[in-house]
């Protein structure tokens, strides 16, 4: 596609206000980390904050000076001339709190211990991020977004920004999300959860004092996690029934194809991330739901929205499928919000929304070339 | 542009016309999104559009009008009763399969109904089958063979089939070539847009 942001810098932030959680649990202090690409204007007004998922962090776009080869998450998205245009706006890229890649999580330091928060850490929602986030765009100055992005847990984020800070988001872009999970959805998550807490190296979380990782029941995490972000007929398409080996071999070792694929994923995934911030990214995906109040009535939860939409949805993502992008779209609708809404023919299940589909390209294209013509006036 | 655009469809400023200011509006099969972005900029509606193709989809998208990718025919099952103020269905109508229930469905959904298609008993159309051949012309552009029109009916079938539905036409304007035809509608109107209610 087009080029690249080339090479970026990630920043810290420190934030020495306490924030209080959901939970009742207070932070004193924390700090996040982020990226920015593209420069602000003078009045403030293309600044887009992107929101990310699961296993996603600050770093979006572009690569480093030292280490080349480690592109940005979304970087067929973000990049001058792609349809987040850094031409254009300036564009935020955060790690959430509790996560794994430089902002305060699990297995940062406590300055009250001088040990890994581990098991202290507090369960964060969205809600909570969403506070951060704005704690962070009041540090740097901006006061209203001119959209926030967010795929999965990164859509929840944004729709989240739009009922909290309705002052403060122009246009929200809610792709493969969900207005809460299934029971489906918070079993797999569960599923994946228990595969954490029994591993025997977990030790309830502080295993970092015990020099050790609780890698398999992380591996297994990811490996679940895995099956569910792709589509049968991607993985079939994939894989098949095709033998590594050419022939059984009448074994427990790896034999098919996709068994390889998926300890591969699994290996790699443990390696770098943290089995902490995986079970609290788990728990945030599973504690979302803005109706829950409300006794489940979702018109009424939006009812404070004032943002634009674009939800987007994928016809092979069963785990955040179209129909959850429905419920949203008429919740917006019953709200007479502005709300556009394309479901994308794609064969690649959630994963989808990191992929580059031509459809997908020019549906966030063409919204966010009329977002950018909005911040002009 | 407006001045373009009601020469293209002439049946845009009749539907204008019914609309009051700030209405809620869904538009089924909306296309480019030209009639909901006119509407707009002349009626200030609040509008929705309902439309299937990818590419019409990213073209609302690109003109800033709100669209809802979905099948119009089974799609509207998840529309509420009395949602919008109008449900417009802006020459469609005889390109839909499920016709009979999508008049229903219209009728749920909008308070009032808003329907536009060409009149096949259009005194050149019965000519062009008088002479053997399926009828072409401006309203229905197409050969026999490539045509999305399944549905095809005269006003008099489209009123019929009102009237064995308990719909109750409010108001109806008759066109060809742009200009109102009052006598003979049927023999000498090329389309018709119709304002439609259940009946009480």
């Amino acid at each position: 596609m087009s080029s690249s942001v080339g090479i970026v810098k990630a920043q810290r932030a420190t934030f020495d206000t306490p924030l209080t959680f959901k939970s009742g649990a207070v932070l004193p202090r924390y700090e996040l980390m982020y990226e920015t690409y593209g420069t602000l204007n003078a009045d403030k007004s293309n600044a887009i904050l992107i929101c990310h998922a699961l296993s996603g962090h600050h770093h979006v776009a572009g690569y480093y000076a030292d280490d080349t080869k480690n592109i940005g998450w979304w970087d067929n998205m973000v990049g001058p001339g792609k349809p987040i245009d850094t031409l254009k706006f300036f564009v935020i890229g955060l790690n959430n709190l509790g996560g794994c890649h430089g902002s305060t999580g699990p297995s940062s330091i406590d300055p009250a211990t001088g040990k890994p928060y581990g098991s202290s850490f507090p369960v964060v929602t969205v809600e909570d991020w969403v506070n951060a986030q704005a704690r962070l765009a009041d540090q740097l100055g901006i006061q209203r977004f001119a959209a926030i992005v967010g795929g999965s847990l990164g859509g929840m984020q944004a729709m989240q920004w739009a009922l909290a800070y309705p002052d403060r988001v122009a246009h929200v872009l809610a792709i493969a999300t969900a207005p809460h999970l299934t029971a489906q959805n918070i079993a797999f998550n569960d599923v994946a959860r228990s595969a954490i807490l029994t591993d025997p190296e977990f030790h309830g979380g502080d295993f970092y004092q015990h020099g050790v990782v609780p890698t398999r029941g992380l591996r297994l995490a990811r490996m679940l996690g895995h099956i569910t972000y792709l589509s049968d007929d991607a993985m079939a398409d994939k894989f098949g029934r095709e033998l590594r080996h050419g022939k059984l071999n009448f074994s427990y070792d790896i034999e098919f194809q996709i068994e390889s694929y998926l300890r591969y994923q699994g290996d790699k995934f443990a390696a770098y991330f943290d089995a902490n911030t995986y079970l609290l990214m788990t728990k945030a995906l599973d504690y979302f739901d803005p109706a829950r109040d409300l006794n489940g009535d979702l018109d009424r939860a939006f009812s404070a929205a004032k943002a634009k939409f674009l939800v987007v949805s994928f016809t092979t993502d069963w785990r955040f499928s179209p129909a959850r992008s429905h419920e949203i779209v008429h919740a917006l609708l019953h709200n007479r919000l502005d709300v556009s809404y394309a479901e994308v023919t794609s064969d690649h299940g959630h994963d989808s929304f990191l992929m580059e589909d031509a459809q997908y390209m020019t549906v966030m294209k063409n919204y966010l070339d009329r977002v950018g013509e909005e911040c002009k006036q | 542009m407006n001045t373009s655009i009601i020469q293209a469809r002439p049946d845009y400023a009749a539907i204008a016309a019914w609309i009051p200011e700030g209405s809620a509006v869904l538009d089924l099969g909306c296309g480019d999104g030209s009639l909901l972005r006119y509407l707009r900029e002349t009626r200030k509606v609040v509008g929705y559009g309902v439309e299937i193709s990818d590419a019409n989809v990213a073209t609302c998208i690109a003109n800033g009008v709100n669209v809802i990718q979905n099948d119009l025919e089974s799609g509207l099952a998840d529309f509420e009763n009395d949602a919008f103020d109008f449900v417009i269905l802006s020459q469609t109508l005889q390109a839909t399969k499920h016709t009979e229930a999508l008049v229903n469905e219209i009728l749920r959904v909008g308070r009032e109904g808003i329907v536009s298609f060409p009149n096949f008993g259009f005194w050149k159309n019965r000519l062009q089958v008088l002479k053997g051949n399926m009828p072409i012309s401006d309203d229905m552009p197409y050969q026999w063979y490539d045509t999305p029109n399944v549905h095809l009916c005269t006003f008099s079938d489209f009123e019929n089939l009102c009237h064995t539905h308990s719909v109750q036409i409010l108001e109806r304007q008759v066109m060809t070539a742009g200009r109102r035809v009052i006598a003979f509608a049927n023999l000498l109107g090329s389309m018709a847009v119709y304002r439609v209610k259940r009946a009480a």
